[in-house]
């Protein structure tokens, strides 16, 4: 069983010098039971939980959750609202734990960098000609330096799905360790926009290419299209990122983003990892939530819990 | 050829437009008949599809709001023998139905009656409008089942309110059914929401919820449960209809103070041209 680890550690790290190789690996990767797919993923959601479970858990998604704005309409004040949201999420109670990020574009880095610093509170910022991906590589690569500069600590990109879809493995590869070059010491979480991926089948491939390539995290959608974080599709996702562990030993993060907006459905992702992983992502470093409304839900049901009375949403600031 | 075997019907919530179970899952017999126990939970989602259901609400035209409600009386009529197989005397349907137009009439009136220009020492036009409180907790009165319904639910909707009702425990069937009137007449849903099963379950959850404005006690007849309700509304400062303690008279007059009860006043200055 070590001797199959060991080849199989080798023989990833050369299948990104040809397409041939890549294509074999990719399309030799088992294919996803989409029934079964689904199915555990729905009766994982059906556990009930409670009580000090429900607290712990409703603490660990505040500290996992990314807080996310990435509008047109964006603002310096409106970031660096949001920015201060992230450090103290209840004001009216001091226990409560901070975001594990902030969220934004590039344009709106240094604004947030000014009020997160130091704090803890990672900054992350969307790049690589977010949301679609389609620009030149040199465009691609300088947004993320850009982003980088200004201070970002972790770099969310996107695949060239056009490539992705029209099998062009290879260049999907080349660009995400290009821009891994160009993130230094930045952590970089790579897109897969799966809402576009059409098949489970190619949610697994893409989860493989993204970590074959060098990212830290695989993140599930920008929130621009239609169909954004699913409970199967991250169960594939969770189910690559331990297979890749036990094939190479290193540890790739999670992270579902879009249309998640209740702590019943985070507590479901919570649930799933548990399953799936195991605690060791259990963490604000290795799993992480995409999302904007649904922190004034988590504050509500953590008022409840605390209070032991139903809390509104005019309690709570809007972003 | 075998016997017919009767469909019966069960009773379940009103949420949001829907008519789900209890999310608990329990039920209670009652008239003859399973209804659903409401869990504070029920009152939690009730909430959620009233304040849903505010801004279309209170941001329909007064007139609108009237031919509604006008429909849902007529919508009221054509169920009249439903109601009179459920118990319900042929005089108090009749009664409910009047009460129910009578309010619907009140819809594009009140503004005129309570709201008005006011006279100020400057160049200025002042002008007071009432507004809708927003979500309102209603404890419906425990009996004449439909009559009293109808007489805390229409003051209450008729000016823009949403409302989460906690039906009368011993007579739930019919407030199901009157949920059943409301669903087929144009009124948006979560406008109305009906709760069934015991009102000490489901009435502390509403009085204590924060996103409710205001609070009907109505049908609250333990003194000291009307306490308790009043001291949680407290905490956000809803507004609060106290129950008669001589017991309320529902074939008389029933007057505006219901909903008068349930506005805010809105006063603008406008300065005046030259």
């Amino acid at each position: 069983m070590t001797a199959t680890t060991t080849s199989a550690r080798s023989d990833l790290s050369e299948l990104g010098r040809s397409e041939t190789a890549l294509r074999t690996f990719l399309h030799g990767l088992p294919g996803v039971d989409q029934v079964g797919a689904e199915q555990r993923a729905a009766q994982l959601g059906t556990r009930s939980i409670k009580t000090t479970a429900k607290a712990q858990a409703i603490d660990l998604a505040i500290r996992m959750v990314d807080l996310t704005t990435l509008e047109g309409a964006d603002t310096p004040g409106k970031v660096r609202a949001l920015a201060a949201k992230a450090l103290r999420p209840d004001p009216a109670d001091p226990s409560c734990p901070h975001v594990g990020a902030v969220c934004v574009y590039p344009a709106m880095v240094p604004y947030v960098a000014e009020v997160l610093g130091g704090s803890g509170v990672h900054l992350a910022s969307v790049a690589t000609a977010f949301p679609s991906g389609q620009a030149p590589l040199e465009i691609k690569l300088a947004d993320t330096r850009a982003a980088v500069a200004a201070g970002a600590d972790e770099i969310d990109m996107v695949i060239n799905r056009g490539a992705f879809l029209a099998g062009r493995y290879k260049e999907v590869y080349d660009e995400i360790v290009a821009t891994k070059e160009a993130c230094g010491d930045a952590h970089l979480k790579v897109i897969l926009e799966t809402g576009e991926l059409a098949t489970y089948d190619n949610v697994r491939r893409a989860s493989w290419l993204a970590m074959l390539a060098g990212g830290d995290f695989i993140k599930t959608s920008t929130g621009k299209v239609p169909v954004a974080a699913t409970l199967p599709v991250t169960l594939v996702m969770l189910e690559a990122v331990r297979d890749f562990r036990a094939a190479t030993g290193r540890q790739v993060g999670v992270k579902p983003a879009g249309g998640i907006k209740t702590t019943k459905d985070a507590i479901k992702y919570l649930v799933m990892v548990n399953e799936t992983v195991g605690p060791d992502w259990l963490d604000p470093d290795w799993f992480r939530f995409g999302a904007s409304s649904l922190l004034n839900d988590l504050l509500m049901q953590r008022t409840k819990l605390t209070t032991g009375v139903y809390s509104g949403p005019d309690y709570f600031t809007l972003d | 050829m075998s016997e017919r075997v009767a469909v019966r019907k069960t009773y379940k919530l009103f949420i949001g437009g829907k008519f789900p179970r209890s999310e608990s899952g329990r039920s209670y017999l009652v008239q003859s008949s399973n209804v659903s126990l409401a869990s504070r939970k029920d009152a939690r989602d009730a909430v959620v599809a009233a304040r849903a259901a505010v801004k279309g609400w209170a941001g329909a035209t007064a007139y609108n709001r009237g031919q509604i409600l006008y429909r849902a009386a007529e919508m009221l009529e054509g169920r009249r023998e439903q109601f009179v197989a459920l118990g319900i005397p042929g005089d108090e349907v009749d009664a409910a139905v009047d009460r129910w137009v009578w309010y619907a009439g009140w819809a594009d009136k009140l503004a005129q009656v309570y709201g008005g220009a006011n006279p100020v020492a400057g160049p200025y036009f002042n002008i007071s409008a009432p507004e809708p409180t927003g979500v309102v907790a209603v404890v419906a009165p425990e009996r004449p089942a439909l009559l009293g319904l109808v007489s805390v639910i229409a003051p209450a909707i008729v000016t823009g309110n949403t409302v989460v009702v906690a039906a009368s425990p011993s007579e739930p069937l019919a407030a199901v059914t009157l949920a059943e009137v409301l669903a087929t007449s144009d009124l948006p849903g979560g406008v109305v929401n009906i709760l069934t099963g015991a009102i000490t379950e489901t009435a502390p959850a509403l009085a204590a919820h924060m996103d409710v404005n205001a609070i009907d006690l109505t049908g609250v007849t333990d003194a000291s449960l009307a306490t308790e309700l009043e001291v949680k509304a407290a905490e956000n400062l809803k507004r609060v209809l106290r129950p008669a303690p001589a017991g309320h008279d529902w074939s008389g007059d029933p007057g505006v103070t219901r909903m008068t009860a349930l506005l805010e006043t809105k006063t603008v200055w406008h300065p005046k041209g030259v």
